[in-house]
C-alpha cells in the first residue's frame, strides 16, 4: 500500500475507528443515555459501511431513463442494493433508539437517576 | 390439506395481521384472547401439515417462493434469484412446529395469568408481532431478510421484558435491549462483509457462491462476527450476562416463550442454518461451538445450583441446555445433529412448562423465593405433578423425554471420539439433576408454610396447558420410534447434513 491508495481505504478506516468509538462508549459509560448514544453511533458506523461496500469511485446515481443520453451505463452506477437495506437498517436502528429512550425515561421515574451504578436491583 | 408454495409466507404473515387486527379491535372485550389464541392454533396446524406433507416420500422435500416474483439474474453461467426467497425445507417445518406448539399453548394460558396485568391487548399485539418474527426468521432464505425479522422478533420482546415496568423489570428489559442491539449490530456487520464478498444475499446462492472460494481471512472475521451476534441472541456464555435478569423479569409466559423458543429460533436456528448452510460447517467451527457448548453447560448448571429465585435458577438451567445442544452441533455427526435437534424439541418442551409452573406458583403465592415456599403439593396438584414431569424431563431421568436427548449426544460424542466432552457431559447432567431436584423439593415437597394452608389451585385455561406440555414431556421418547423419527426428526437432520445448498 503506497499513499496513493490511501485515499482508497481512509474511509473505511475511518468507519471502523467511529465502530469502535461507539462501542468504547457502551462499554465504559455509566450514564443510560451515553450508552444509548453510543449504540446510534455504532449503528451509524455499520450504515456508513453499507453504503461504502456499494460505492464506486466516480459512480453515478443507479436511475434509468428514456432518454438515453440522460440514462447512464450500469457499469458507471454504484450499487442500489445496500442503498434499499441501509434504509431498512436505518429504522430498525430508530425503533431500537426510540424503544430504549422510552425505558431511560422510566428508569429515571422509578430511580430518579441515570447512573448504572446506582441502579442496581439485579445482581449478574 | 396440501401446502403449496404461495402459502409459506402465511406463517409470518397470519401473526402479523393478528397483531394489526388485535390493536384495531383493542375495545371490543374477548378479542385479544380469541385472535391471539387462533392465530397461534392456526399457524400451528399449518406447520404440521407441511412436516406431513415434506416426509411424504411422493411430494416434493423443499417448497420455496419469491416475493415479488422478480425472477433470477444470469451471471457468469450461474442464476442468482433477484429478491426475497422464502423456503420451507424440514428443518423448517421442524422448527415451524416446536415455535408455534409452544406460542399456542403460552397463548392459552395467558388468557388467565395476563389478568394480573393490565392492558391484554398490548401484551396479545407483542406477542403476536414477537411470533411473527420467529416464524419470519425460520422461514426466510434471505441473509439481510433473517436480520430484519430476527430485530421485529428482538423488539417486541424487549418490550415484553419490561411489561410489567417495574424496576427490575425495567432494568433487566435495558440491559437485554442494549446487549441484544449490540448483537444484532454485529450480525449486520457480518452480513455486510459477507455481501462485499460475493454481492449476494440469498443463502443458497451464496453457499455456492462460497463454496468454490478458498477460506480466507475475510471469512474468519465473519465467522467471528455473526458467531459473536448469535451467540449473543442464544445467551451462550460469554454473552450470556443479560439472559439471567431478562427471562425471570418477563411475565412467565413470556419467560416461557424466551427460554423456550426465542433463543432458539433467532439463536441457534440461525447459527445452524448459517453455518452448516451456508458456510458448509468448517472444522474450525465446529471446535468453536464444542468448547462454547462445553462452557455454557458447565456454568450454566453450577450457578444454577447456587439460586434460590425459582425462575432465576431455570433461567440459568437454560444457559445450560443451549450448551448442550451447542455441544452436539459441534460434534456434528448425523447421531449428534439428531441428538442436538430432539434435545432443542425437549428443552422447547419442558422449559417452556416449568416457567409457566412457575408462574402458576407466582401467580398463587405470589412469591418466587424457595426457601418461602414448601408442601404445597397438597394444596395445588396440578402444579406440582406438571413441575415434576417438567423437572424429571429436565433431569433426565427415564423414561421422560429428556433423559433419551441426553443419552443420544452422550452415546453421539463417544461414537465421535470426543470422550472428554462425553464425560463432561455426564458430570453437568448430574449437576443438573441437582439443581431439578432442588427446585421440586423446596417448593412442593416437606411441610406446609401455614400463610398457603388457603391457596387455590389456578385457574383452568393454565391447568390445561400445564397437562398439555406435561403430557409432551413424558410422551416425547416417542419421537424416536422409527416410523415417526423418518418424519420429523430425520427430515430436519438431513437439510443440516447435506451441508450447504438450501
Amino acid at each position: 500500500m503506497d499513499f496513493n491508495d490511501i485515499d482508497k481505504y481512509l474511509p473505511y478506516v475511518l468507519t471502523m475507528i467511529l465502530f469502535c468509538i461507539g462501542l468504547y462508549a457502551i462499554l465504559s459509560r455509566r450514564n443510560l443515555i451515553k450508552i444509548i448514544i453510543g449504540l446510534a453511533i455504532s449503528e451509524y458506523a455499520v450504515n456508513l459501511f453499507l453504503i461504502l461496500v456499494a460505492y464506486k469511485i466516480g459512480g453515478v446515481a443507479p436511475i434509468f431513463s428514456v432518454d438515453p443520453l440522460l440514462s447512464p451505463l450500469p457499469e458507471n452506477m454504484v450499487d442500489p442494493l445496500p442503498q434499499a437495506l441501509v434504509l431498512t437498517a436505518i429504522v430498525i436502528g430508530l425503533a431500537t433508539t426510540a424503544f430504549l429512550c422510552a425505558l431511560a425515561i422510566r428508569i429515571y421515574s422509578k430511580y430518579g437517576t441515570y447512573d448504572i451504578i446506582k441502579i442496581r436491583e439485579l445482581r449478574g | 390439506m396440501i401446502i403449496t408454495s404461495e402459502m409459506i409466507p402465511l406463517f409470518a404473515a397470519l401473526p402479523l395481521a393478528g397483531a394489526f387486527v388485535i390493536a384495531l379491535l383493542k375495545k371490543i372485550k374477548g378479542i385479544p384472547d380469541i385472535i391471539g389464541v387462533l392465530i397461534p392454533l392456526v399457524v400451528f396446524v399449518l406447520a404440521v401439515f407441511s412436516v406431513l406433507q415434506i416426509s411424504d416420500s411422493n411430494s416434493p422435500r423443499v417448497l420455496e417462493t419469491s416475493v415479488g416474483e422478480w425472477g433470477a439474474e444470469q451471471i457468469g453461467g450461474h442464476s442468482y434469484i433477484a429478491g426475497i426467497q422464502l423456503v420451507l425445507d424440514g428443518l423448517t417445518a421442524f422448527m415451524l412446529v416446536i415455535v408455534n406448539f409452544v406460542a399456542f399453548v403460552v397463548a392459552v394460558y395467558s388468557m388467565n395469568y395476563m389478568t394480573r396485568y393490565t392492558e391484554k391487548w398490548q401484551y396479545f399485539t407483542l406477542f403476536l408481532l414477537m411470533l411473527a418474527g420467529m416464524n419470519g426468521v425460520i422461514i426466510t432464505g434471505d441473509l439481510f431478510n433473517l436480520f430484519v425479522f430476527l430485530e421485529i422478533a428482538s423488539i417486541a420482546s424487549y418490550a415484553l421484558v419490561a411489561f410489567g415496568t417495574g424496576k427490575r423489570e425495567l432494568e433487566a428489559s435495558f440491559k437485554y435491549a442494549v446487549m441484544g442491539g449490540v448483537g444484532s449490530m454485529f450480525i449486520l456487520l457480518g452480513i455486510v462483509f459477507l455481501y462485499s464478498a460475493t454481492g449476494l444475499l440469498n443463502m443458497h446462492d451464496m453457499a455456492v457462491a462460497l463454496a468454490g472460494q478458498p477460506n480466507t481471512g475475510l471469512l474468519y472475521l465473519v465467522f467471528a462476527l455473526l458467531l459473536t451476534g448469535f451467540g449473543l441472541k442464544a445467551a451462550v456464555v460469554p454473552f450470556h450476562a443479560w439472559l439471567p435478569d431478562a427471562h425471570p423479569s418477563a411475565p412467565a409466559p413470556i419467560s416461557a416463550m424466551l427460554s423456550g423458543v426465542l433463543i432458539k429460533a433467532l439463536g441457534i436456528y440461525a447459527i445452524m442454518r448459517i453455518f452448516y448452510t451456508i458456510f458448509g460447517f468448517p472444522q474450525q467451527i465446529a471446535s468453536v461451538l464444542m468448547v462454547l457448548g462445553a462452557v455454557s453447560m458447565g456454568v450454566g448448571a453450577v450457578v444454577a445450583m447456587r439460586q434460590w429465585d425459582l425462575k432465576r435458577l431455570l433461567a440459568y438451567s437454560s444457559i445450560s441446555q443451549i450448551g448442550f445442544i451447542m455441544l452436539a452441533l459441534g460434534i456434528g455427526t448425523e447421531l449428534a445433529i439428531i441428538g442436538a435437534l430432539f434435545h432443542l424439541f425437549n428443552h422447547s418442551v419442558f422449559k417452556s412448562l416449568l416457567f409457566l409452573d412457575s408462574g402458576a406458583l407466582e401467580y398463587a403465592t405470589n412469591t418466587r423465593d424457595l426457601k418461602k415456599m414448601g408442601g404445597i403439593r397438597e394444596r395445588m396438584f396440578v402444579t406440582s405433578s406438571t413441575t415434576m414431569a417438567g423437572a424429571m424431563s429436565l433431569a433426565g431421568i427415564p423414561p421422560f423425554a429428556g433423559f433419551w436427548s441426553k443419552l443420544i449426544i452422550i452415546v453421539a460424542a463417544v461414537q465421535a471420539n470426543h470422550l472428554g466432552y462425553a464425560a463432561w457431559a455426564v458430570v453437568v447432567s448430574i449437576a443438573t439433576i441437582a439443581y431439578a431436584l432442588k427446585a421440586t423439593r423446596f417448593a412442593f415437597l416437606g411441610k406446609l408454610n401455614e400463610k398457603y394452608a388457603q391457596l387455590n389451585e389456578v385457574p383452568a385455561f393454565m391447568r390445561i396447558s400445564l397437562v398439555i406440555l406435561a403430557v409432551v414431556c413424558v410422551f416425547g421418547g416417542l419421537l424416536l420410534i422409527p416410523a415417526i423419527k423418518d418424519s420429523f426428526l430425520e427430515i430436519a437432520a438431513e437439510v443440516l447434513l447435506k451441508k450447504g445448498g438450501v
